[in-house]
């Protein structure tokens, strides 16, 4: 059984596929952590009670909100930010199709949200627009009125159909 | 926002978790999926010595098909009873309530067993636990025993469980033949929490409704086929304390109880 005194202990998780550590007390919110020990600021922290969903990382391959989880629970796992999604210098296709289709404004809610987005199509890969919209209400976005970025999901989703040849 | 220090302990044995639940009693939390517990903490309402992490209590986790009842271990996130093939089939209730459940973010991690615990009143799974008539299992050291949801949920996040006690596991009753099940709700948007939320039980001659989000704990009313229906929604509209808050009057609960009510008895939705 183990146990971490309220003074912390080191962490180590595997963050966007390189074994990273760092110093944590139990009560540091996972998103701190990964800001503020490892660096990763592309996690934005909102709320930090889990209605906005700004800080939405992916867990071993899921998506969750990552101020309702402490880093010490993340202990072992794999932890994929925003900064796993560009593929070396060129964004990936739907970080560019948020480009193409203004589904971002000032940008703060983005980084959570691409984190979603890239879960969602991965196990949806044909979604419908009300499925998108489903999935997006677990994200506030305050600039864009979601159009943009419901645009962009289904752009992707159909590009990455023709170009596996379906169409 | 950032919750006051405690200790943190990582069991990998149940029984580790009900010595420690013994020790520690009120100044311990248990966590789980952390989904309504990590935002109490962020806001210090709650503000435990330790913090007993069960996620990776292997004995936990199970989803089991009984011959009366689904078994939900501690361990089980939302997604995965979602995603559970036989869901539909073993207890259809939960197959159409557990998509109201916050949103997919949140059911990725969320626990089955930690939202009965927690026990809010516009909880879906407390409703559904409550209509079904289902229980759960505490356990301590000192032995185990099995509640019915009817006694378990005593109020606005208040059960039976003691302090010692471990939520173990659920029991859904399975389906009945001839018997439908419905669900609807009301929320600001979808995942919020609900305003009204209503599970339906309908088999020959008997029609069960269960309301959740009204008074402070979910409630159910069963009513007879052919009775005037309207006027008992009505009533039963009345009898349950509607408080107005930020998110709705009490009339306008009151209002969705009877519509919502009517519409998901004789329509079916």
């Amino acid at each position: 059984m183990e146990t971490i005194a309220k003074q912390g202990a080191r962490v180590q998780l595997q963050l966007n596929g390189r074994v990273r550590e760092g110093f944590a007390e139990p009560r540091t919110q996972l998103c701190d952590f990964l800001r503020h020990e490892l660096g990763a600021t592309g996690v934005h922290v909102g709320c930090e009670h889990g209605v906005c969903g700004a800080c939405t990382v992916q867990v071993d391959g899921k998506s969750v909100r990552s101020c309702l989880m402490l880093a010490v629970q993340a202990q072992d796992s794999r932890v994929d930010t925003v900064e796993s999604l560009a593929e070396g210098e060129l964004m990936s296709d739907l970080q560019l199709a948020f480009r193409r289709n203004h589904a971002l404004q000032c940008g703060f809610c983005t980084a959570g949200i691409l984190m979603s987005c890239a879960e969602f199509l991965g196990r949806e890969p044909d979604p419908t627009e009300s499925q998108v919209r489903d999935m997006l209400s677990g994200h506030l976005c305050r600039c864009t009125g979601y159009t943009g970025i419901v645009r962009a999901v289904l752009e992707v989703a159909n590009e990455r159909k023709s170009k596996n040849g379906e169409k | 926002m950032k919750p006051a220090s405690f200790d943190y302990v990582r069991p990998t044995r149940k029984a580790e978790v009900l010595e420690l639940l013994s020790e520690y009693g009120q100044d311990a939390r248990i966590i789980a999926g952390g989904q309504s517990l990590m935002a109490v903490l962020n806001m210090r309402m709650t503000q435990p010595k330790l913090l007993i992490d069960i996620n990776r209590v292997e004995e936990l986790h199970f989803i089991e098909e009984r011959k009366n009842c689904l078994a939900v271990g501690a361990g089980v996130p939302q997604v995965e009873l979602l995603s559970w093939p036989r869901i539909s089939e073993t207890v259809p209730l939960l197959a159409l309530a557990m998509p109201w459940i916050g949103h997919f973010q949140t059911r990725n991690r969320g626990t089955v067993c930690g939202s009965v615990a927690h026990a809010d009143p516009s909880a879906e799974l407390p409703l559904c636990l409550k209509t079904l008539g289902g229980e759960v299992v505490l356990e301590s050291r000192s032995g185990s025993r099995t509640v019915t949801a009817e006694a378990f949920f005593q109020g606005i996040l208040t059960t039976d469980r003691r302090p010692d006690e471990l939520l173990t596991e659920v029991r859904f009753p399975l389906c009945k033949p001839g018997t439908e099940y419905r669900f609807n709700e009301v929320a600001m948007r979808h995942g919020d929490f609900a305003i009204v939320s209503l599970a339906a039980v309908i088999g020959a001659g008997t029609i069960r409704l269960g309301i959740g989000g009204v008074a402070d704990r979910p409630v159910t009313r069963d009513f007879e086929p052919g009775q005037d229906l309207s006027a008992a929604l009505n009533e039963t509209a009345w009898s349950l304390d509607a408080q107005d808050d930020v998110q709705a009057t009490a009339a306008y609960r009151r209002q969705l109880v009877r519509d919502l009510g009517r519409r998901l008895i004789e329509e079916g939705h």
